[in-house]
């Protein structure tokens, strides 16, 4: 050690660092990249790639710039990656129309392909997330792994997301009109996305924090929570806790009962009333 | 039927002197007056006149949803494992199976599915507990806003008064037992409450809590305390409450033949009994109805409390809505005491103004006793508009109610209603202060309002509808005069007149000390009584005159 940290000052240490990082860059791209096989996609990838900029182009880049740099109306996508851009162009979310508190969803204007295509060019600026496969967030075809899914997904759920997002995906309020949305109905692919990317002011749950498997479940749990749970105590009024049931109470039990006290006291045995 | 009869003959004749009773019911019955001496007391009270008008029904809604509360509850504590052992679920509800709770949330979760008509039995208590807090609130308003907290029913406000806080206090427990996300995020805002309080705040919370949160004893404790003791102390209070309703005699409506003496309307045997039996029955149904269409705290849903998990909408019921309302919207102050103490203002501040909303309108009867100086007992319910002020007031409170309701659920305002929770928030803060001044004035000038059209509808008659056409080309609408009873009714109010400060200088003209607290006193009186605290109603002269002179308008 300390001979090393002598020779640190020699004057030719900053070429030997500089040479050696090179040798490990240039060893690793040996090591990792496509091999031959890749080598056939690349056209088809590049085609992708190439459309999606021009539709990037035209739709995305008054805001994000022509090369995704970013502009005053629009954050850089250079590393959100292609998950970033199939989510929120597949939820509707962009284009973004009229600024606001948060970026709405709303209706999906790119088919499928484009979205994708858009992908590949965003994807091209920069490694991020990637759009997951279908075996990432689709549920176990095994019905007893499954209902261990929904359970272990609903306590990792209750842990990560409920704070927000409330204990049945119902959304809840954050600061300054911004807000949690309602999960209800959103595609199991866009729940994945919206873990790995932590769109607008949602933290994001990168592999490395939330493995795969825990997504996987997390997906599981919230499909169950808004498809197929049964409603054992009769109608949910919004799963909203006790504020919408206090109002049904209010409303419904004593609202009910004074009325039901009207009619009592107008029907009285007294002969007439003056 | 015998023993109807055996009522009947029963108290006009003395029972001992009776020769032969008339069958064995009757046997019976002879036997035991013999020794209770029950048929006299019973044709006294049995023959207690009840008055009729729905809002006097409120109470009876109290006391209904109350008792269907004590019946659920039973079937409840015979499954409920009031425990905060470890457990791992093995139920039928599949989507928590294999999680770790306690035998408190495991055993709530029985009840609902596996225990049979325990779930529906859970909604009724839970559904009964909201409405019930519900009716003694608007059961107060209408003692309140009628004046039957007058004397001498004070006493009785105040046992009233007591079943309110300690209903309040019961829900919240209760709440907090199944020991779900909602019960322990309310059991860990509890906890943060004792904490904010000065020095005694942390061995306060280790005493109840038995140690750091959440500990093992909180829930045990919070079973005995909401099963047992206040329960007991709230049936205590509750037929305190009822034997003074019956001692006093119910209040009444002005009216002819009404007076401050009598009270009109049916005997309570058994004709009230006989309403009142009914009335249960349909209290009983609506509840059951609700239980049944609609969910209430779906602990399934909510899971299990762990201290690492919290969910949006942790609100607490209703009725502690005010008092989430005070903490959210306060500011998050804190400071610093004698060297790095913390005293955190920004719970501790509304937990100090939480008792003090509710004791404003308990204590402002008393206010009114002393401003009023009025020692007389009031058996004729008030119009609310006959009595500005105090109106006026009960309505500035219901709206600072509402403000820190809304307060509470602030977030589900924002998100609902697309609204930034923070402009809520502000809203909420000035309205605190600025809201009750308001609705005050309005109220007020509202009721004097009607007043004065009472005035008119006495001396000038009501407005017929009726256009007539005077030969030198008038239009005047008729005004037909109002019956005598009607007349009556309007003008049955008493209209105190402001006291008078004594004349500064005594008849020896000697200056004369005037207490600060006999002026503040004599001031509030002019306001409520004064010129602009009610408008005169109607002489017997005024009305004279304008008949006689058959004069139109
Ligand atoms: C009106 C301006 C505007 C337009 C047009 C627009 N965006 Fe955006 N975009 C924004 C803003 C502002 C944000 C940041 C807020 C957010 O994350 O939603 C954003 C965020 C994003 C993000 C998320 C970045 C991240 O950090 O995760 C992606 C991906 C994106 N836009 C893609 C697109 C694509 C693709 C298009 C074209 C179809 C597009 N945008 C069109 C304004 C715009
Ligand atoms: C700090 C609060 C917060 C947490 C924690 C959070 N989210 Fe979100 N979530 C948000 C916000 C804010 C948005 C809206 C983002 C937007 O519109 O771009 C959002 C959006 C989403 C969406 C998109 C919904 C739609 O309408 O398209 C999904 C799906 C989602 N979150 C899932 C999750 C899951 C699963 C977790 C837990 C692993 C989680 N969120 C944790 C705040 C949060
Ligand atoms: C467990 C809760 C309660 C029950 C079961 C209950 C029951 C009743 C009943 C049956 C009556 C007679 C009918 C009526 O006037 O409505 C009554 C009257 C009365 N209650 Fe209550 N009540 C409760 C709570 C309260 C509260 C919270 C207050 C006020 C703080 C209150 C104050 C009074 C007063 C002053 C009367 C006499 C009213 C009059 O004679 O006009 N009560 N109560």
């Amino acid at each position: 050690m300390k001979k090393l940290s002598a020779r640190r000052r020699h004057p030719l240490a900053a070429l030997v660092v500089l040479l050696l990082a090179l040798a490990a860059t240039g060893g690793l791209y040996a090591a990792f990249a496509p091999a031959e096989k890749a080598q056939a996609d690349t056209s088809a990838q590049s085609l992708a790639i190439d459309e999606g900029k021009k539709l990037f182009a035209v739709g995305c880049s008054s805001c994000h710039g022509l090369n995704g740099q970013g502009t005053s109306d629009g954050p850089s996508l250079v590393g959100v990656g292609s998950a970033a851009v199939d989510f929120q162009v597949g939820t509707g979310r962009m284009p973004a129309q009229q600024p606001g508190a948060q970026v709405p969803r709303k209706k999906v204007i790119y088919s499928q392909s484009e979205i994708d295509q858009l992908a590949a060019f965003v994807a091209s600026l920069g490694p991020g997330p990637v759009v997951p496969k279908p075996e990432q967030y689709n549920p176990s075809t095994d019905p007893a792994k499954n209902a261990a899914d929904i359970s272990k997904g609903g306590e990792l759920f209750r842990t990560n997301c409920a704070q927000c997002h409330n204990f049945a995906g119902q959304g809840g309020a954050l600061t300054n009109g911004k807000y949690a949305p309602s999960l209800e109905g959103v595609d199991p692919k866009h729940i994945y996305e919206a873990m790995q990317t932590g769109p607008q002011n949602m933290p994001s749950f990168p592999d490395t924090t939330m493995p795969e498997e825990q997504k996987r479940q997390i997906v599981a749990f919230v499909r169950h929570t808004e498809n197929d749970e049964p409603n054992p105590g009769g109608l949910t009024l919004g799963s909203l806790g006790p504020v919408t049931e206090g109002l049904f109470g209010w409303i419904f039990g004593l609202g009910v009962l004074i009325v039901v006290a009207i009619w009592v006291a107008a029907h009285t045995t007294k002969a007439k009333k003056s | 039927m015998s023993t109807t009869s055996g009522t009947s003959t029963g108290a006009t004749t003395p029972s001992s002197t009776r020769a032969k009773p008339a069958s064995k019911w009757e046997a019976a019955a002879d036997w035991t007056d013999g020794r209770l001496g029950i048929y006299s007391l019973a044709k006294a009270n049995l023959r207690k006149i009840f008055p009729d008008h729905w809002s006097f029904m409120l109470g009876e809604i109290c006391l209904y949803t109350f008792i269907i509360i004590i019946l659920t509850g039973v079937y409840l504590t015979l499954f409920f494992k009031p425990s905060m052992a470890e457990t791992v679920y093995t139920g039928s509800y599949v989507p928590l199976d294999g999680i770790r709770m306690s035998e408190a949330y495991a055993s709530t979760m029985n009840i609902s599915f596996e225990v049979r008509g325990g779930l529906l039995i859970r909604q009724i208590h839970h559904w009964a507990a909201i409405v019930f807090v519900a009716a003694m609130l608007v059961h107060m308003m209408r003692v309140f806003f009628t004046g039957a907290f007058r004397k001498p029913r004070e006493i009785n406000w105040l046992f009233g008064a007591g079943l309110l806080f300690l209903g309040m206090f019961d829900g919240f427990m209760g709440y907090s037992l199944p020991d779900d996300l909602l019960s322990g995020t309310g059991i860990r805002f509890m906890e943060g409450a004792i904490l904010a309080v000065p020095i005694v705040g942390t061995y306060l919370e280790m005493f109840l809590y038995g140690g750091e949160f959440p500990g093992q004893d909180i829930v045990p404790r919070f079973f005995t305390i909401h099963v047992l003791l206040i329960p007991g102390i709230m049936l205590g209070l509750l037929v305190a409450h009822l034997i003074l309703v019956f001692y006093h005699k119910h209040t009444q409506f002005a009216g002819p033949g009404r007076k401050e003496e009598n009270v009109v309307g049916m005997p309570l045997m058994p004709v009230y009994m006989a309403k009142a039996g009914g009335f249960f029955f349909l209290v009983f149904g609506v509840i059951a109805a609700v239980s049944a269409i609609a969910t209430v705290n779906p602990i399934w849903s909510y899971g299990p409390y762990r201290p690492d998990q919290v969910s949006t909408d942790a609100q607490p019921d209703w009725y502690m809505g005010f008092s989430e309302g005070l903490i959210r919207v306060m500011p998050g102050w804190e400071i610093s005491v004698w060297g790095g103490h913390t005293l955190n203002l920004g719970v501790f501040i509304p937990l100090m103004v939480f008792p003090l909303v509710l004791a404003v309108i308990w204590l402002y009867p008393f206010l009114e006793a002393w401003v009023t100086g009025d020692k007389r007992e009031h058996h004729i319910a008030d119009r609310p508009r006959n009595a500005p002020v105090r109106t006026a007031f009960g309505a500035a409170w219901i709206s600072l109610y509402l403000v820190l309701l809304i307060g509470g659920g602030n977030d589900l305002i924002a998100t609902h209603l697309h609204l930034s929770i923070n402009s809520i928030t502000y809203f909420v803060r000035v309205s605190f202060f600025l809201l009750p001044v308001i609705v005050f004035i309005i109220t007020k000038r509202w009721c004097l309002g009607l007043q004065r059209r009472d005035k008119e509808k006495v001396l000038h008659g009501r407005e017929s509808g009726v256009i007539k056409r005077l030969p030198h080309g008038e239009f005047v609408e008729v005004h037909a005069d109002l019956s005598q009873a009607d007349k009556f009714t309007l003008t049955a109010h008493e209209q105190p007149q402001p006291i008078e400060l004594p004349a500064e200088v005594d008849e020896n003209g000697v200056a004369r000390k005037v207490g600060r607290l006999a002026k503040a006193r004599a001031k509030l009186s002019e306001g409520f009584f004064g010129d602009s605290g009610q408008i005169a109603k109607p002489t017997a002269e005024e009305h004279a005159e304008i008949t006689s002179g058959h004069g139109h308008h």
